[in-house]
């Protein structure tokens, strides 16, 4: 039965439907002195606490220089993440391919890290990694990803040194319980060889999967005749497990990678963190001038202090602005980036920085305790990550020999191999 | 509507699909892939959902076996790199094939809900293994591929990736629709309506079923291997609940029973899910609302709506027609 009505309705969905697709496929107009940048974090899911840091250290930035960075007017796109690495895939393609951006910037989990820096290379497009921190990315990959810059950190790098610390403080037998994924493996890893180096033994370790909200599996299995817990929290793990590890009647001392006390979660703690010491290379309780005027500025405007998630991407638009300047706002192409991104000598927030041959910060970490008390001038005690030793300018191989470093596999569930493990 | 008319309309589709997509900007053409792979993976849900009536919740597994297995040949073994790509494509449908024929073991006892606990229960499995067996899949960083294979034909350019999609895609279709116009097909519509009646009938409906089952793990392998490459990762996330969920939901959405409608589910799900979430963080509520309205207002899902259409038309046809007399 022919229904001419129907059928021309019909034709006119199907136009519509391909209009819809040409429309959608067109690329927008790159102008002479516009600067495209992306941005993938996670806005939505158990991670967005830290996304909204991340987000807001690079706009805050933005603000600054009123989107201007030396003649370039700065396109800032952000995309949503999900902190899923094949979710953070797409995105980037998004922006690559849709919006024709000249960097993509972010990634939250280490593992997204390593899922998205092939994508640099594979549609050619520059990727500033500022916080993900996956070791091998600027380490045994880091010819697999000429277009990449690390803003951020190596896991283990602050491990390194607060292994040794930790040993020197006289700790003989730790537990390691970390977040199973390779950011854990890889802080808990470095924090191993180096205490393990110095003649400390780690005797278990314990592996609860990322996102784990329940402890209650693995807190009993601790073994109570260690001399202290190396714990290592990402995102919501972060505030469930001091809690539970206190309601548990555990009174071991407790050392932990940077994001298990970091300043997104920090606020939300409760007192049952005080006397915890971690180390990473930011504490918002730094007081170098630079510093604290970035907290004032971010807290006065977020309601928040700002976490090493902000510090780290507000230093990151500083560096990019940097290379704009020298450039006079002009895009350099790809490779001419990467170079003058890589030789940025910078004052930021976390004091100062350069990048070591193999395009990764060299930069202060900091051993910090948490302490209940004022800070900036602020009238109220609250809780900050106060600065107890300083080791200047660490590069991620630390004391090690680079080719060395390099001939040992990356750190895992499995390595270093847990050799004094009861 | 009559079959002809219907194949003209699916070949047309086919063809505006086919010449338009190329010319459409870079982004539109990776998203199009996409949903080509995972309508694969949607219509071999409908085989088991639409015409057996076994709703499965853990299609995923095939997909992750398909895709694992190329990812490990490829990153491991630099395996399928070349022409053995091809290769590559049969042991990924074997794969998907053979690990239905195991899940199915336990599977195919069940029916209704008890069915769709355990394809859940063995999809998680599948999860698990990728999860936790670290020296092979990777674990939670997953396994990046190299450069997609190149033998004559560089499958790295995304259009004529593109077009390989688009002709398994239409293979799969061809084979699937055969299949379920076939005697056999025919008989697990016979389960699907009254298996008691088939069983007193003569046919030995657990092999029936059985048998659709592994059909489906063998497609949703084909679209592993696929999957594997237009992604460049394979991560635990392909194999993830929500992965399972997705399919089952894009059957729904486009109308059990039509092979088809799995496929245009798959179109609308996949642009919603990347599009709407560029422009607004609450997208998923809207998939959601979706969803809700499609299984409350459409219960034969999207392809009901030319048949709702004109049996709407025939009743006002017939009413003015009453009131004459």
């Amino acid at each position: 039965m022919s229904r001419p009505a129907g059928r021309s309705s019909t034709w006119g969905r199907i136009a519509g439907i391909l209009a819809l697709a040409t429309f959608m496929g067109s690329p927008p107009a790159i102008g002479a002195q516009e600067l495209r940048i992306g941005f993938v974090a996670p806005i939505t899911g158990p991670f967005s606490q830290v996304g909204k840091d991340m987000v807001n250290g690079f706009q805050l930035y933005l603000d600054e220089v009123g989107g201007n960075f030396a003649g370039a007017k700065v396109t800032f796109l952000v995309e949503d993440e999900e902190a899923k690495p094949p979710v953070a895939v797409r995105k980037v393609e998004k922006l690559i391919r849709q919006d024709k951006v000249h960097m993509f910037i972010g990634g939250l989990l280490a593992s997204t890290g390593y899922a998205i820096a092939p994508v640099s290379t594979r549609l050619k497009t520059v990727y500033v990694a500022s916080i993900p921190a996956s070791d091998d990315l600027t380490q045994r990959d880091a010819a697999k990803y000429p277009l990449m810059v690390r803003t951020g950190w190596t896991s283990s790098q602050p491990s390194h040194p607060f292994g040794e610390w930790a040993c020197q403080q006289g700790y003989k037998r730790i537990v390691a319980i970390g977040a199973d994924f390779a950011f854990g493996h890889e802080v808990v890893g470095g924090f191993q060889k180096a205490f393990e180096d110095c003649g400390g033994r780690i005797i278990q370790k314990i592996w609860p999967p990322l996102g784990t909200i329940d402890f209650g599996p693995y807190i009993p299995t601790i073994k109570k005749d260690a001399d202290a817990i190396f714990t290592l929290m990402a995102g919501p793990m972060s505030l469930q497990f001091p809690k539970q590890l206190a309601s548990a009647g555990i009174r071991l001392p407790v050392l932990g990678g940077g994001t298990s006390y970091d300043e997104f979660v920090l606020p939300s703690m409760g007192d049952e963190v005080i006397g915890h010491i971690s180390a990473l290379q930011y504490s918002a309780a730094l007081d170098n001038p630079k510093n604290v005027a970035f907290v004032k500025k971010y807290r006065e405007k977020y309601g928040k202090v700002p976490s090493y998630y902000s510090e780290a991407n507000y230093s990151t638009a500083q560096m990019i602005h940097e290379v704009m300047k020298k450039t006079k706002g002009k895009w350099p192409g790809q490779e001419q980036f990467v170079k003058l991104l890589s030789s940025v000598e910078l004052e930021t927030p976390r004091g100062p920085v350069r990048l070591d041959e193999m395009r990764n910060p060299v930069h202060n970490i900091y051993i910090r305790i948490v302490r209940k008390k004022r800070e900036h001038g602020y009238d109220k005690d609250e809780l900050w990550n106060s600065v107890i030793k300083t080791y200047p300018n660490v590069g991620q191989f630390w004391k090690y020999k680079k080719e060395e470093f390099l001939k040992q596999p990356v750190y895992s569930r499995d390595y270093p191999p847990c050799k004094y493990c009861e | 509507m009559d079959s002809r008319r219907k194949l003209v309309i699916v070949i047309a589709a086919l063809l505006v699909v086919l010449l338009i997509t190329p010319h459409s900007g870079s982004y539109i053409l990776v998203l199009v892939t996409h949903a080509l792979i995972f309508a694969i993976l949607a219509m071999s849900v409908d085989i088991l959902l639409g015409y057996t009536g076994l709703p499965s919740l853990g299609q995923a597994a095939y997909l992750g076996m398909g895709a694992y297995l190329t990812a490990i040949l490829a990153a491991r073994f630099q395996f399928g790199l070349d022409g053995t790509f091809w290769l590559v494509v049969v042991l990924g449908i074997l794969i998907g094939a053979a690990t239905a024929a195991l899940f199915g073991l336990f599977a195919v006892h069940a029916a209704g809900v008890y069915f769709l606990m355990i394809t859940l229960a063995l999809g998680m499995c599948v999860w698990g293994l990728a999860y936790r067996w670290n020296s092979v899949t990777g674990g939670d960083n997953g396994i990046v591929l190299p450069p997609r294979p190149a033998f004559g034909i560089e499958l790295a350019d995304d259009v004529t990736y593109f077009y390989l999609v688009f002709g398994f895609f239409v293979v799969s279709l061809v084979m699937m629709a055969i299949l379920v116009r076939s005697p056999f097909g025919r008989s697990l519509v016979g389960i699907r309506e009254n298996e008691l009646r088939m069983r007193i009938l003569g046919y030995n409906t657990w092999l029936h079923k059985y048998i659709a089952f592994i059909i489906a793990g063998g497609f949703g392998g084909l679209a592993g291997v696929l999957w594997a490459h237009a992604h460049g990762l394979v991560s635990t996330e392909d194999v993830v609940l929500a992965t399972s969920v997705d399919a089952l939901l894009m059957v729904v959405l486009g109308g059990p029973g039509t092979l088809v409608g799995g496929a245009i589910g798959a179109g609308i799900v996949v642009f919603l899910r990347e599009y709407l979430s560029t422009f607004v963080p609450w997208w998923q509520y809207v998939l959601g609302g979706v969803y809700v309205l499609t299984i409350l207002y459409l219960p034969g899902g999207l392809m009901s709506i030319p048949e709702r259409i004109r049996s709407r038309r025939a009743q006002r046809a017939v009413i003015p027609a009453k009131a004459g007399i």
